[in-house]
């Protein structure tokens, strides 16, 4: 698992993160919420090394951050961010590839090649795998990032808002994968998610900031909770259980 | 593989041109002379041609950028300035202006001294924005010309016409003896440039996807950083001031070609500036009688391309 | 803040400044005169005054003024804080006017001369913003580089017309800009400055809503288009007198209104005066400086200015990097 303890970052005197704990277990799925400005962004690019930490420390395994190599740790750690704007030409094929470059280098073998089809059925874009990403949508593009990133092959996948962009069908999809990455494969899989409804849907755990801090971490049950997300939002809510899921309203507040 | 054809015609379009440019005119008499003042002069074409597009290349990857090319740090000005000085420091009869394997050594060892010393000062302060380096060097070069430009008004014509002479990027009196000796560290370079084309590639995707995949993004930007102005230093002190032959060849090189990796497009673009610059040395030589240098040609054409790019919006 | 009093401290403290300076300049230089001379009526004293320090005196205020407030009209209608004459090819438009001026009309009036390189400005600089407005996404650093490409390329094609009419030496010695030259006769044409920064100042609020965007000018009703090309005309006067007159300054139109915005917003009518009082200084404490460093002899003012202007636009740029 991974562990984060006491994390903060500054820029100039103002704290976008401050002292934050939480806990990242392989074999579940994990949500970080809050609104805008709440810091999740910055939590994740910290746990996953694309930005280096003022305070506090990341324990991933048994080894330190600090401590790992940072090829070998691309074999254990996939992280992908919100905006990916691509000025080459790259099938979603070639690109999904580029998921294989820390085991292999850049020198595919036909086992490479075999996982590599495996990742573009997993997100069910097989059939567009030899088109051009210009020539997709907004949406399919986003598919064939995570494809990328399924096909790194990690324990870990760190996830910023990967819903953006998705239609209702897609998000959906998207999130079933991650979650069977998570139950079957045994992955920890970590996003930062807007809508709370998937959170609570489709994840195991909730680690809930506001202004910077974490207010709430724990199991979905006990942070889904009516005062915890008045206190997070600062609007009303109305909880219910659906299907066995919690299920927010908060439309007419 | 339509590129596979392209770069087939390419490779013979070369061949051909260097043979017609080293064999032109050549008989059973004469031969010995022409190629002893030929095949320097190709062989430094070639070098410099592969120099310069191969690190503009790998410099716009680095840089995420296709308008750019590492002339933009200020090497020009800064050869430029290093000749003035040595004009107005040891006269026109210096060895430093006569022969040219010394002027040669202290322009390229002052020119990559700069940029180390540039990089090691910016390296350090922890940035990753590369733009803002090169500012630095924008900020610099631009120093470097206002003095060269001053030392400029304190000389009398026939100093400054030694000094033009180095304004002007010039295959026309190429040093044998330097043009071998170069060819050893230029090897090299282009060889580590090359063995890092799957680096590069992951590059494509972003500094942090390629973070994500493992790539020392910061590190390898400062390895070619380093390779490539040891490439420039020694082509601009080699050729003289290439400004935007680069920008040419690698622009060329992305319209005409489809493959992204590194590996092929490195060769394409230096096969390129091979086949330009000899058929354009052919072109000064025998169609314009030498009456301008090389680089004039560049410059227009060059400037005059790039111009266009930025009204079609071919660039990002 | 300014309130009741018609000159408050600062203005009183401003003017002083520039008092002090000016009489330095003044009585700086190689020949043997001072104000008593002038005073007790000594002719010669009176020619030196007259034909060369008040000229240059006030040609260090003109252009001061001029280029600062051009850089400032540049970052207001190219929404960009590093635009000057200097990063989007103004000035190197104008060197190349200038060189063909030279080629072409030979013994001409200054004002031909005037109109040559005033017409390559306005071109140039157009064209350039023309290509940056097709350009999508455009990091704030990149915006100089691009500039800075652009008048490369300008350059290249000055120099090679300078080549080919052997004007090489003279062009770069010409285009080091230096105020040792200006003398009563032949600097007047910097006057245009002032109407240009008028101007400037009576256009400055349509500026500042320029400077937001197209699509927020648009939507107030301004004529975007029109506004730009107003600007970029009063930038070209400006540019194209100075460095007809003077040379090329470099830095001066981006460093000046950058330090001013820092310590007063961006509200134009509110730093127009303030920037071109700080661009006088500024030239006109760099001018003395050159002055004495070599006594007699006089070290350009492009050098000084490129080291301070640099030292200074680099510290712009880490630092806005910083908080970005």
């Amino acid at each position: 698992m991974i562990k984060l303890s006491g994390l903060s970052k500054k820029y100039g005197e103002t704290f976008v993160v401050k002292n934050a704990d939480a806990i990242f277990p392989k074999g579940e799925v994990t949500a970080i919420i809050g609104p805008n400005g709440a810091g999740k962004s910055t939590l994740l690019s910290m746990a996953s090394r694309l930005t280096e930490s003022d305070a506090g420390q990341v324990l991933i395994g048994d080894k330190l951050l600090a401590e790992w190599n940072s090829k070998e740790l691309a074999k254990h750690l996939a992280v992908l961010r919100q905006s990916n704007n691509i000025n080459m030409r790259f099938t979603v094929r070639e690109l999904v590839s580029f998921g294989r470059f820390p085991h292999s280098q850049g020198r595919l073998t036909k086992a490479d090649y075999t996982i590599i089809d495996n990742a573009l059925s997993e997100l069910g874009i097989t059939y567009i795998k030899d088109k051009y990403l210009e020539q997709l949508s907004g949406g399919q593009r986003q598919m064939a990032f995570i494809a990328m990133v399924v096909a790194q092959d990690t324990d870990y996948i760190f996830l910023d808002e990967p819903l953006n962009n998705l239609d209702i069908k897609h998000s959906v999809e998207i999130m079933q994968t991650l979650h069977r990455l998570a139950a079957e494969l045994n992955k920890a899989v970590v996003i930062v998610i807007h809508d709370i409804n998937f959170a609570a849907s489709y994840s195991d755990n909730i680690v809930a900031m506001k202004n910077g801090e974490v207010v709430c971490a724990g199991k979905v049950d006990g942070v889904i909770k009516e005062e915890v997300m008045e206190l997070i939002y600062e609007i009303p809510f109305a909880i219910h259980v659906i299907n066995g899921k919690k299920v927010c309203l908060y439309f007419n507040s | 593989m339509r590129d596979r054809i392209k770069i087939s015609v390419l490779v013979f379009a070369c061949l051909g041109i260097i043979s017609w440019f080293i064999g032109q005119g050549l008989t059973v008499d004469n031969y010995q002379f022409f190629l002893k003042l030929r095949f320097p002069k190709v062989l430094a074409i070639v070098l410099a041609a592969i120099a310069i597009s191969a690190s503009s290349l790998v410099f716009q990857t680095i840089t995420n950028n296709r308008i750019l090319t590492p002339s933009i740090l200020g090497f020009d000005s800064l050869y430029l300035l290093i000749q003035v000085l040595i004009v107005v420091g040891f006269g026109t009869t210096s060895v430093l202006v006569i022969d040219a394997i010394p002027n040669f050594l202290l322009s390229t060892t002052v020119m990559i001294g700069f940029s180390l010393l540039l990089f090691h000062f910016y390296f350090k302060r922890g940035s990753s924005n590369i733009f803002t380096l090169l500012l630095i060097g924008v900020v610099c070069g631009s120093l470097f010309t206002s003095m060269a430009g001053f030392l400029t008004m304190l000389v009398d014509p026939n100093e400054f016409a030694v000094i033009e002479r180095a304004m002007f990027a010039s295959f026309n009196n190429i040093n044998a003896a330097l043009v071998y000796w170069c060819t050893i560290p230029l090897v090299l370079c282009f060889a580590y440039l090359f063995l890092s084309s799957r680096k590069l590639d992951v590059l494509w995707l972003g500094q942090d996807n390629a973070t994500s995949l493992g790539i020392n993004t910061k590190r390898l930007t400062k390895q070619m950083m380093v390779v490539i102005t040891i490439m420039v230093a020694i082509a601009t002190a080699l050729v003289g001031p290439v400004l935007f032959f680069g920008l040419i060849t690698v622009s060329l090189t992305r319209e005409i070609f489809d493959r992204f990796q590194h590996n092929f497009l490195i060769i394409a673009s230096s096969l390129l500036a091979v086949f330009f610059l000899v058929s354009g040395q052919w072109f000064v030589e025998k169609v314009l009688t030498f009456q301008t240098t090389i680089s004039v040609i560049i410059n227009l054409v060059g400037g005059s391309y790039f111009l266009l790019l930025l009204l079609r919006n071919k660039i990002n | 803040m300014f309130s009741k009093q018609l000159y408050s401290k600062q203005h009183i403290l401003a003017a002083s400044i520039f008092i002090v300076l000016a009489l330095s300049s003044l009585l700086l230089g190689a020949a043997n005169v001072t104000l008593a001379g002038l005073f007790s009526g000594d002719e010669h004293a009176y020619d030196i005054y007259l034909i060369s320090r008040i000229p240059r005196l006030l040609a260090i205020v003109l252009a001061g003024a001029g280029l600062s407030i051009a850089g400032l009209v540049l970052q207001q209608i190219m929404q960009n804080r590093f635009a000057s004459p200097s990063t989007t090819g103004t000035i190197d438009c104008a060197l190349l006017g200038y060189v063909v001026s030279l080629i072409v009309l030979q013994q001409a009036s200054q004002w031909s001369y005037l109109a040559v390189i005033f017409t390559f400005a306005v071109f140039g600089t157009l064209l350039f913003v023309r290509i940056l407005q097709q350009i999508q996404f455009k990091s704030v650093v990149m915006v100089p580089l691009i500039g800075i490409m652009y008048g490369n390329v300008v350059s290249a094609l000055t120099t090679f017309l300078a080549y080919k009419n052997d004007l090489v030496q003279t062009m770069s010695s010409w285009s080091i800009a230096n105020f040792a030259s200006v003398l009563q006769g032949n600097y007047e044409i910097l006057y245009l400055a002032i109407p240009a920064c008028l101007l400037a100042y009576y256009y400055a609020s349509q500026f500042s809503a320029a400077s937001i965007g197209q699509s927020f000018a648009k939507n107030i009703g301004l004529d975007y288009q029109k506004i730009v090309f107003i600007g970029v005309v009063l930038i070209a006067i400006s540019t194209a007198s100075v460095v007809m007159i003077v040379g090329v300054i470099p830095f001066l139109g981006l460093i000046v209104p950058n330090i001013v915005s820092l310590f007063m917003g961006d509200n134009m009518k509110r730093i127009l005066p303030w920037t071109a009082y700080w661009g006088v200084i500024l030239v006109l404490a760099c001018d003395i400086l050159g002055r004495l460093i070599i006594f007699p002899y006089e070290m350009p003012i492009s050098m000084i200015i490129s080291i301070f202007g640099g030292i200074v636009f680099i510290y712009l740029v880490l630092k806005d990097k910083a908080n970005a």
